[in-house]
């Protein structure tokens, strides 16, 4: 199955290693993919935000100052848009990976991806909620 | 035919991927733009300690952060494999990914119990 | 309108030796036609030692595929005037060792689809005196989309991994092996996950998405295997237990 097919006359071109700059399709797939490492950051974050908790008063207002720093808050917006773009292409992609089909009628891939969107929005108010009335 | 060990990744992958997309959006706003910028009033330490130390909300963070790293690892492994064609490193690879997530995840251990 | 249109054709003489390199040709831009009406004009008019593959030219054959502006397309379903002014640049489908000119060596592709054994595969065989399989329209429209495939190769010009990794099973293959997956009279689901769960089978796949973009019949095979993922990590879970209840 993985013996490569061999001629000498034959001309065979080879994938250079940025490929994907080379149109906006695959510059996108890439960044992404890419997202995930603002996926990571966030987990980080959320680990700093407990050893904070943990250590006391101080170490936390630390903490607070520290994110109120207009750099960090630049960043984080940059790392929420990064965030969006990793939501938004996974829920529109959902529909590929959940067939559900009634008879010979299946749900259409809007109706999945919709629910998705319908689940994220009602959870982040829920978060929301939950965070302002403390 | 060689079993791979990749369906167990991909599906740490998934569920961090799902988990991450539904929830880490508005966390990170909540934290890191709407409090800093006082669009809402920043939390007492003892309101938020309430909330983030209890023993539900413990777990669930600590669900969020590991799966966040695992969706990290598998994503990222085969970026390197895509996008920089490093696939010939690829035991290196994984184990810096699914090592760093592991280690990732025991220090979120460490830190939230 | 212009009554001229420029097709910058990729050349490759192998008995010339040395490098693949494009050569004009000035073809009537004319509403009707497509690039493959263009190349048909070139061969009969202008330079007739040009190769290249066609055989319907209507969209179900699967034999044009080309690049075209360094996307795969049918040379018979694409509009002339769509690219109009020009020039269109025609390349052999991404990939695949080119042969000669615009013609590939579709061989890699050819023991692929053999490979996830295309045939309805049984456990045990029922005899004809029990009659017919049954199907019903609901069991049909479970795997229709996956039949309709015409080996075209377009999808694997379009995917960057099998680019990348010439062993990748590849989407058309992997599609086609959900059609028989799917097919309630096919008893080889296992026997093909055994086979295709593994790094050049589904795992490899990034679910980058442009196979289904490039499919000229709307077979979707990103979702295919997208389907194939969650069905294989279930068989994977499903065996972990089954395993270690020994």
């Amino acid at each position: 199955m993985a013996y490569t097919l061999h001629h000498p006359k034959w001309h065979r071109d080879s994938k250079p290693i940025f490929w994907w700059v080379r149109n906006w399709a695959s510059i996108a797939f890439i960044l992404r993919e890419l997202t995930s490492v603002a996926v990571a950051y966030f987990a980080v974050l959320l680990i700093l935000v407990y050893r904070a908790l943990q250590s006391g008063p101080e170490a936390w207002a630390a903490l607070v100052s520290m994110l109120a720093n207009p750099t960090m808050i630049a960043f984080h917006v940059f790392a929420l848009c990064t965030l969006l773009y990793h939501s938004i292409t996974w829920f529109n992609l959902s529909p590929k990976a959940i067939v559900i089909r009634l008879g010979r009628w299946r749900i259409p891939d809007l109706l999945i991806a919709g629910g998705n969107y319908a689940a994220w929005i009602f959870i982040s108010a829920m978060i929301a909620l939950a965070y302002v009335a403390s | 035919m060689n079993k791979s060990n990749d369906p167990f990744w991909w599906t740490l992958f998934g569920a961090g991927g799902a988990l991450s997309a539904m929830l880490v959006p508005i966390l990170l706003f909540l934290i890191g733009v709407a409090t800093p910028l006082g669009w809402i009033d920043a939390p007492s330490y003892a309101a938020v300690s309430g909330l983030m130390l209890h023993p539900i909300v413990r777990i669930a963070a600590f669900s969020l952060i590991s799966l966040s790293f695992f969706h990290w690892a598998h994503r990222f492994r085969f970026t390197l494999y895509d996008g920089l064609q490093l696939k010939h490193l690829f035991q290196l690879i994984a184990v810096i990914c699914y090592g760093g997530a592991l280690a990732g995840s025991i220090a979120a251990a460490y830190v939230i119990w | 309108m212009p009554t001229n249109i420029t097709l910058q054709v990729l050349r490759y003489l192998p008995e010339d030796g040395g490098e693949p390199v494009f050569q004009d040709y000035e073809v009537p831009l004319r509403a009707d036609w497509v690039v493959l009406d263009a190349l048909n004009h070139i061969k009969d008019h202008i330079d007739g030692t040009l190769s290249y593959r066609w055989s319907c030219r209507m969209g179900v054959c699967g034999s044009c595929g080309m690049m075209i502006n360094g996307t795969p397309v049918l040379t018979c379903a694409a509009f002339l005037e769509s690219f109009a002014p020009g020039p269109i640049r025609v390349e052999p489908l991404a990939h695949f060792p080119v042969v000669r000119d615009l013609v590939v060596e579709a061989t890699d592709f050819v023991n692929k689809i053999k490979d996830v054994k295309p045939w309805i595969v049984r456990e045990t065989e029922k005899p004809l005196s029990e009659g017919e399989f049954r199907q019903t329209p609901e069991e049909l429209a479970d795997f229709k989309q996956y039949t309709m495939c015409i080996n075209c190769m377009l999808c694997y010009s379009a995917c960057p991994v099998y680019g990348l990794e010439p062993g990748f099973t590849g989407p058309a293959a992997l599609a086609l092996a959900q059609r028989y997956n799917l097919d309630n009279r096919d008893q080889g689901n296992q026997e093909r996950m055994d086979l295709l769960s593994n790094d050049e089978g589904i795992w490899s796949c990034t679910m980058v998405g442009e196979c289904s973009e490039a499919c000229p019949k709307g077979v979707d095979p990103a979702g295919a295997i997208q389907r194939y993922k969650l069905a294989g990590a279930a068989d994977w879970w499903k065996s972990l237990i089954t395993r270690k209840g020994k």
